[in-house]
């Protein structure tokens, strides 16, 4: 059970930014309470292989592995800090005087079960990111994995997608999955970066900014060339074939808008395609909680912090992806600040102290956050996939609304905004809430209208429900914690 | 035409493109005037994308709203058939016939809803009680205990953005033109009616509607007209896609007293009904906090727990989403619509709390025979802008001469 009293900090996610985050509030003397819906800790980025894999190098297929291996024994050890998996929030709401409520549930038995209200005078959103997928003829079928979803499945239990894969899309992600599939034995087709870039490799500046990353993308570079699998610049997979799976794709070179070169498509055989078009932050417990938001690196929404990582709403922090896509150092620099900020304002940490210790996180943090910005400004994503949909492909899977629903949507009744984009097609209407189709929804609406952007651009954002619970769940009046 | 710019001129400005002001500029457009419809946002994306769809007889006592209601619910039937004249085709507005069944599960509640269907069976209204073996049948899943359920055959539902977007585009072929994404910031009075300030350009024009739903407070405030319109809140919660679980409106006979409470506190009352594509949408609490836009847990607390009061299987099942908006109350819970005495020129058609999904074809009606001068299909003076009621909820005038 949750505890009844709250702790000082509750962090919510352990990737990266919560670890570091739950690791600096307790060492600068706050309690903590840090919740994650996973089984274990550690976030997409430090997945864990099962122990029950026993692995001999499990290094090989795990970044960073040590480090954060440490990190989460040292968090298991710490007699400040509280750790519970398998715990997801499914509805946030401000706290009078600061911080948030939090509705949680445990998913360990494969159902969310309602286990009470936090009330959380700090509170430190950590919640990452997924995946973006670009829609394109074909991508509904099997065999179509998102690049993160083909990574961990091959990193967190040794599953790989397919015999021949294409990894496609846009991003050093990319070369990461490609890495790491390559480990676990997959056969590449090829490796597609749909920006005409070599990378920010070629890009001294950002290489400077970063060199950890330099010498991570030389690394999976070098495994990339010793299977003779190379990144081709200015494609694309822009359709996929079969009949109940993938059986091929139609490869294609892109103009520098994303639009395809006419005649450059050609048949590859594959048995699966792994894509990925960047991140999109998972906004939702702060959009509930009434944090303000900003473009971020890539234009889309993220949350608005100031220095020491505080959002809008008193008493809420956030750091990591939420804040604007940047990786894994970053995300920690910002949970290291977000963590040492709460134990300033809790007073556990003084001033100086507090200054000694976010000096280095200061220094990361701003070196990474112009790293992401040079990164961006390489690998977006060009409007130009539009124009590979036809009539009959999905927009939103969920609910299976082709293209031209969307399109007939806008041209006949006037639609400018993503609220009646949903309530006329279903976009965004099903189970993932708009979590796989909002952002490319938001980019066909505002190009079909004639617009930079929608006119409520985080209507397909906004999930007061964060996780789907049954009623009977929901009803339960629980023991609610303290509230002051 | 759909535009980003507003023409020049208009013969009335209709300012909302939500389901009254959608309704308000097809009729204006039927009887031959040059319409302009303005939203500060996108098209049906206000209070109409935040509602259910209830088109009810059930839920009204009688008196000006029933009758306004029982003319708007002929209007929704013919509605489909008059829209594809103007549009070429028939809309699908997922308007049903379902009917609704009111369920009275305390004695108390039971003798205050007979009550109620007697003077409503007076003024017209089919409402027939339901034996207690005999309410399965009509609903498989319904709690076995209750006490009383009244069956009202006329209640009916509609996917009010599909209804609204299509109401629009009828407008359109009418010649109107409906510009989104243009917030009025101005409305000044000239010697021939108004200079309409939008964010995409100022129109002129010698009327404007006001049909802004919870926001037409403010905005007839722009032109010195005063609307005591403010917004109250509702939530819906939405289950996943069920096959055929609740086959009619059904609620619990607590609602009727939540609709006419004046209640600034949270107040909630079950309203179950399953949706074409088989979610279940679970309505509707109601609270006055201004426009606060955030989720309150235990306002969907109260829903889940209302809707498996009165259907126990769905207790397992499992809640998607949550949605809310802010519904137009007026003090007295009776719509605006006609003109604005002290202002010239000023319309209104608004106020209708959470009944303007189902009496907008009938305010629409209204609106556009008044604004010619021909016979109104229903007496007008209930709704008028002077009425006796409105004026309890003004602020002492004095010294208000502003």
């Amino acid at each position: 059970m949750i505890p009844t009293r709250a702790a000082d900090v509750v962090v919510v996610g352990a990737g990266p930014a919560g670890l570091h985050a739950a690791v600096q509030a307790a060492d600068g003397g706050a309690s903590v309470l840090l919740i994650d819906s996973d089984v274990r800790p550690g976030g997409q980025y430090h997945r864990q292989l099962p122990v029950e894999f026993g692995a001999v190098h499990p290094e090989r297929a795990h970044h960073d592995q040590a480090e954060a291996a440490e990190l989460i024994a040292r968090l298991a050890r710490h007699r400040r800090v509280t750790q519970r998996q398998q715990v997801t929030v499914w509805a946030a709401e401000p706290r009078l005087g600061g911080g948030a409520l939090l509705s949680v549930a445990d998913t360990s038995s494969g159902r969310a079960v309602n286990i009470g209200v936090i009330a959380a005078p700090r509170v430190i959103l950590a919640t990452g990111a997924y995946d973006r997928v670009v829609p394109f003829p074909g991508w509904d079928l099997p065999g179509v994995y998102t690049a993160g979803a083909a990574q961990a499945l091959a990193k967190g239990s040794r599953v790989l997608v397919g015999q021949r894969v294409l990894v496609a899309g846009t991003g050093p992600f990319l070369l990461r999955v490609a890495a790491t599939l390559i480990d676990a034995g997959a056969k590449l087709a090829g490796v597609l970066e749909a920006n005409h870039t070599r990378g920010w490799v070629r890009r001294p500046r950002a290489m400077a900014l970063a060199p950890e990353k330099v010498a991570e993308a030389a690394r999976y570079t070098a495994t990339l060339t010793r299977h003779r699998a190379r990144v081709r610049a200015g494609r694309a997979v822009v359709a996929v074939h079969g009949t109940d799976r993938v059986e091929a794709a139609t490869v294609a070179k892109l103009a520098s808008d994303w639009t395809i070169v006419p005649g450059s498509e050609r048949r590859v055989d594959v048995d699966a395609v792994a894509v990925g078009y960047g991140f999109v932050p998972q906004l939702d417990l702060a959009l509930s909680l009434g944090c303000g938001t900003e473009p971020g690196p890539d234009g889309g929404p993220v949350v608005t912090v100031d220095d020491y990582q505080q959002t809008s709403t008193p008493g809420v922090y956030a750091a990591g992806e939420l804040t604007g896509v940047g990786g894994a150092v970053l995300s920690a620099a910002e949970g290291a600040l977000a963590g040492l900020a709460t134990a300033l304002d809790l007073g556990t940490l003084g001033e100086r102290g507090h200054s000694a210790r976010a000096a280095a996180w200061n220094g990361v943090r701003s070196r990474y956050r112009r790293f992401a910005t040079a990164l961006a400004a390489v690998y977006p994503v060009r409007d130009g996939w539009q124009s590979w949909l036809s009539d009959s492909t999905l927009v939103c899977r969920c609910e299976e609304v082709p293209y031209r629903a969307l399109r007939g949507a806008v041209e006949q009744s006037g639609v400018t905004g993503l609220r009646t984009a949903k309530l006329t097609t279903r976009c965004g209407m099903g189970v993932c809430q708009g979590r796989m189709c909002g952002a490319n929804v938001a980019a066909l609406t505002a190009t079909l209208s004639g617009r930079d952007e929608p006119a409520d651009p985080l209507a397909l954002t906004t999930r007061p429900l964060t996780t789907p619970i049954s009623l009977d769940e929901l009803a339960a009046d629980p023991a609610r914690g303290e509230h002051d | 035409m759909f535009t980003e710019s507003p023409p020049a001129t208009a013969d009335v400005v209709v300012i909302g493109a939500g389901i009254i002001g959608a309704s308000c500029g097809y009729e204006l457009a039927t009887r031959g005037l040059s319409v302009l419809v303005v939203d500060r946002g996108a098209v049906a994306a206000g209070t109409t994308a935040s509602g259910e769809g209830n088109l009810l007889v059930s839920d009204k006592t009688p008196g000006p709203e029933l009758t306004l209601t029982q003319l708007s619910l002929d209007l929704w039937r013919e509605l489909p058939d008059r829209l594809a004249a103007d549009l070429g085709r028939t809309p699908d507005l997922e308007l049903e016939d379902k009917g609704g069944l009111m369920v009275a599960r305390t004695a108390e509640a039971a003798e205050a809803l007979r009550a109620l269907a007697d003077d409503q069976r007076k003024a017209g209204v089919t409402a027939e009680e339901v034996a207690a073996d005999a309410a399965p049948e009509l609903e498989p899943h319904l709690t076995r205990e209750l006490v009383t359920t009244v069956y009202y055959p006329q209640d009916q539902q509609v996917q009010p953005v599909l209804a609204a977007t299509a109401m629009l585009a009828a407008a359109v072929a009418r010649g109107a033109t409906v510009v989104p994404d243009a917030p009025v910031t101005g409305l000044q009075r000239t010697s021939g009616g108004f200079t309409v300030q939008t964010a995409a350009g100022p129109v002129s024009t010698p009327a404007v509607v006001v049909a802004a739903g919870p926001w037409s407070g403010r905005i007839a405030a722009l032109a010195q007209g005063r609307l005591p319109v403010e917004p109250r809140r509702g939530m819906v919660l939405v289950t996943e896609p069920l096959p055929p679980t609740v086959r009619h409106k059904v609620y619990d006979a607590g609602y009727v007293a939540d609709v006419g409470s004046a209640s600034a506190d949270l107040v909630a009352s079950a309203v179950v009904e399953a949706t074409r594509a088989g979610t279940v949408l679970i309505g509707s609490t109601r609270e006055r906090i201004g426009f606060d836009p955030l989720i309150r847990v235990a306002a969907l607390r109260l829903l889940a727990a209302g809707a498996v009061a009165l259907f126990p299987a769905l207790g397992a099942v499992t809640a998607i989403r949550a949605y809310g908006g802010f519904r137009p109350y007026s003090p007295d819970h009776l719509p605006v619509i006609g003109p604005d005495p002290a202002v010239p020129g000023l319309w209104y058609a608004s106020g209708h709390e959470g009944a303007g999904i189902g009496l907008a074809p009938a305010t629409g009606r209204l609106l556009g025979e008044l604004f010619v001068g021909a016979p109104p299909s229903t007496d007008p003076s209930p709704f008028a802008a002077d009425r006796p009621g409105l004026a309890a909820a003004y602020p002492s005038t004095a010294g208000d001469s502003a």
